[in-house]
């Protein structure tokens, strides 16, 4: 009978903290839009958030409920539901769980905080950086349910990050306060402004500081933690909680290292994650990496949230610059350098593409990068077929036979 | 004879394929069965199949590696491996040399090149579809009212070739059943659907090295190997028995636990 092998993975013990901080974050949004004690803004992940909360606003991220569908396997089943409004199955799926949500009724809010629905909002505001679908998504509930939206369209695929761009986001940006100032009833403040962009600065700068720890080997950090624990740099950016709680885990972290203790017992190979997460498959993903002693450490997806940029002293300009130098705008050239330096940072022993069906804007093997990248590196590579949010699209037995091919391959190859 | 043979399982989701070798690495004896859906039954039933043909008992089995779909139902291997390592291992083992594998099965396909020491370098095997498997073909020879083991044999016969120019499966059946409503001849038919799926093939990799063919579906319709020859415009190697280059392999495998 094949060995069964026992599954070592290690628990962030910060996690508490975490979950009464987002417990909090989602209690407190509810009742700002059932009370009105707060304007609700829905603002797509990589958008002007810092903006909105120095305006005054409780800021819910789609993409946030998005990754709780798919991660409660609820998406599945909600995906059909906006496919039959003729959003096609191809098209984000968190666009259409988070509708199939919408029509339904049924929110992954409820069974983890009591919140009967989703926090509905005044104003929507996307930033078309990520992808053009994040400006479907809110048209969708702007239709709906006729509420004003605002975007924000930035430059395609850029090679070098110019003036000419920077200033083009910068300016589209300050004409949001106009529209927002009526929206809120308040007046922007800029020191208002500025002190939500030094916190932000702050969590993103210690959010960095905390994925560098898998640096170390045996890393203190997989993916799959990482994707759970960038909730905070995600929807409490620009607070102070965000803040301490990234110091709390950063320490835990470190400690970790200091013992000699990784999150799989028994490191021997250093994998590198390109694309989106598979969130319904999180946990068995992260046992059958583990069963094979092997760890993904590093990822784009989870360091896509780490804005160097920010500078409280130029708010708008640097929120702009930040928010054009993420990996998932950039030309396909910017995208090889900076899977090649992660790959000499992290000390990666092969890397892995999910080829997310339903996001190509994410999908980085499509043009060949994984050749490329193959041979200017020498690092193997594998390609995961497979999505985000729907599971229709995921085979768990192809998964597992690729993966356990590809670390036999690296084990052949050691 | 006792303790000196070694076992090789290769069980996929459409047929059981086991290998016994001597320590010279000589095939004692095979099997190939149908999975069925008792997997553990299906490598028992395959086991006491080869073992009578070789005239030998469990007890003269040191060591049994399985691999395939099914490769943790065999109760009786120690080890398991998973069919890409098992084909590679097992290919290189008849064709000592620099190759790509190309390997087609009842559910998919693998292309699995090996350098010139045996190392694997890398794998890929096909995405979501049936397109270009042996199930693609069992389909279309339903719906062609075509016996499975009579495909190589109309294919052969056919003088010209209708082109299946779709990539999905269903597409393909329409396609399929358009033609047929347009009197084409089955033979052009067959030969078309075994040109498809080369071409599956063909998009899946590059093929810069020796090229050897195996699986079942290339054992039944050895045709499929010219037809890739010809496209390729290079020789393909093909093992005699190609469909237990998976099963040789593990067996293979089983001489280093
Ligand atoms: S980047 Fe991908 S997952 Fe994110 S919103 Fe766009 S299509 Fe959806």
């Amino acid at each position: 009978m094949p060995e069964v092998k026992t599954i070592k993975r290690r628990k962030i013990e910060s996690s508490s903290v975490m979950n009464k901080y987002m417990a909090d974050y989602f209690l407190d949004l509810d009742e700002c839009a059932r009370t009105g004690k707060k304007k609700v803004a829905w603002c797509t992940s990589v958008g002007p958030a810092e903006l909105l909360l120095s305006m005054g606003f409780a800021v819910h991220y789609p993409e946030n409920h998005g990754a709780m569908l798919g991660a409660t396997r609820m998406a599945t089943d909600l995906i059909p539901i906006a496919n039959s409004q003729g959003y096609s199955p191809d098209i984000c799926s968190y666009l259409t769980s988070d509708i199939g949500s919408y029509i339904s009724g049924n929110t992954p809010l409820t069974k983890a905080y009591g919140i009967k629905e989703i926090p509905k909002p005044d104003v929507l505001v996307f930033d078309t950086n990520q992808c053009r679908d994040v400006a479907d998504w809110m048209e969708w509930y702007a239709r709906r349910l006729n509420i004003p939206i605002l975007g924000v369209y930035a430059p395609k695929y850029p090679n070098e990050i110019t003036e000419v761009h920077i200033q083009s986001l910068k300016q589209q940006t300050e004409d949001l306060i106009e529209p927002l100032e009526k929206i809120s009833g308040n007046k922007f403040d800029i020191d208002k402004f500025r002190e939500k962009m030094k916190l932000s600065r702050q969590c993103t700068e210690l959010w960095g500081r905390v994925l560098d720890t898998a640096m170390a080997t045996p890393s203190p950090l997989t993916f799959f933690d990482g994707t759970i624990q960038m909730g905070p740099a995600v929807v409490l950016r620009g607070t102070q909680r965000a803040v301490d709680y990234y110091e709390l885990l950063l320490k835990e972290l470190e400690q970790r290292i200091a013992s000699g203790v990784g999150a799989v017992a028994n490191e021997k190979f250093r994998l590198y994650w390109d694309g989106m997460p598979i969130w319904g498959r999180l946990r068995a993903n992260s046992e059958l990496f583990a069963s094979l002693n092997s760890s993904v450490i590093a990822s784009t997806y989870c360091n896509s949230w780490i804005f160097s940029s920010f500078d409280e002293r130029d708010p708008f300009y640097s929120m702009a610059k930040a928010y054009l130098e993420i990996f998932i705008v950039r030309s396909e050239d910017s995208k090889v350098d900076y899977i090649t330096r992660m790959i000499e940072k992290f000390k990666i022993d092969g890397v892995l593409y999910h080829d997310a069906k339903t996001c190509p804007a994410n999908s980085n093997c499509r043009y060949g990068m994984n050749k490329r990248l193959e041979e200017s590196t020498g690092v193997p590579s594998l390609v995961i077929n497979g999505d985000l949010n729907d599971l229709r699209c995921v085979s768990d037995e192809q998964m597992r036979t690729n993966v356990e091919a590809f670390i036999e391959q690296l084990e052949e190859n050691a | 004879m006792s303790e000196r043979v070694y076992c090789g399982v290769d069980l996929g989701s459409s047929r059981t394929k086991l290998v016994l070798i001597d320590k010279e690495k000589n095939i004692l004896a095979s099997s190939v069965i149908k999975s069925g859906w008792d997997f553990s039954l299906s490598a028992e039933k395959a086991l006491a199949d080869a073992l009578a043909k070789a005239g030998l008992s469990r007890s003269d089995i040191k060591a049994t590696v399985s691999c395939g779909y099914g490769r943790g139902n065999v109760m009786f291997a120690s080890e398991h491996k998973t069919e890409l390592a098992c084909h590679g291992r097992g290919s290189y083992h008849r064709f000592p040399f620099a190759i790509n594998i190309v390997d087609i099965g009842g559910q998919d396909n693998k292309i699995i090149k090996i350098d010139k020491d045996g190392k694997r370098r890398s794998f890929k095997m096909n995405r979501k579809c049936a397109a270009g498997t042996g199930a693609f073909l069992e389909e279309m020879a339903m719906r062609l009212d075509v016996e499975l083991s009579q495909m190589n044999e109309v294919a052969k016969n056919a003088k010209g070739m209708v082109t299946i120019g779709s990539y999905c499966t269903v597409f393909s059946a329409t396609e399929v059943l358009e033609h047929i409503r347009r009197g084409k001849k089955v033979g052009d038919l067959v030969k078309g659907l075994f040109t498809s799926v080369i071409k599956r093939i063909m998009e899946m990799e590059s093929f810069e090295d020796a090229v050897v063919i195996s699986g079942g579906v290339v054992h039944h319709n050895p045709i499929i190997a010219d037809i890739l020859s010809e496209r390729l415009g290079k020789e393909v190697l093909k093992a005699e028995q190609p469909q237990i280059a998976g099963a040789l392999g593990a067996a293979l495998y089983a001489m280093d636990l």
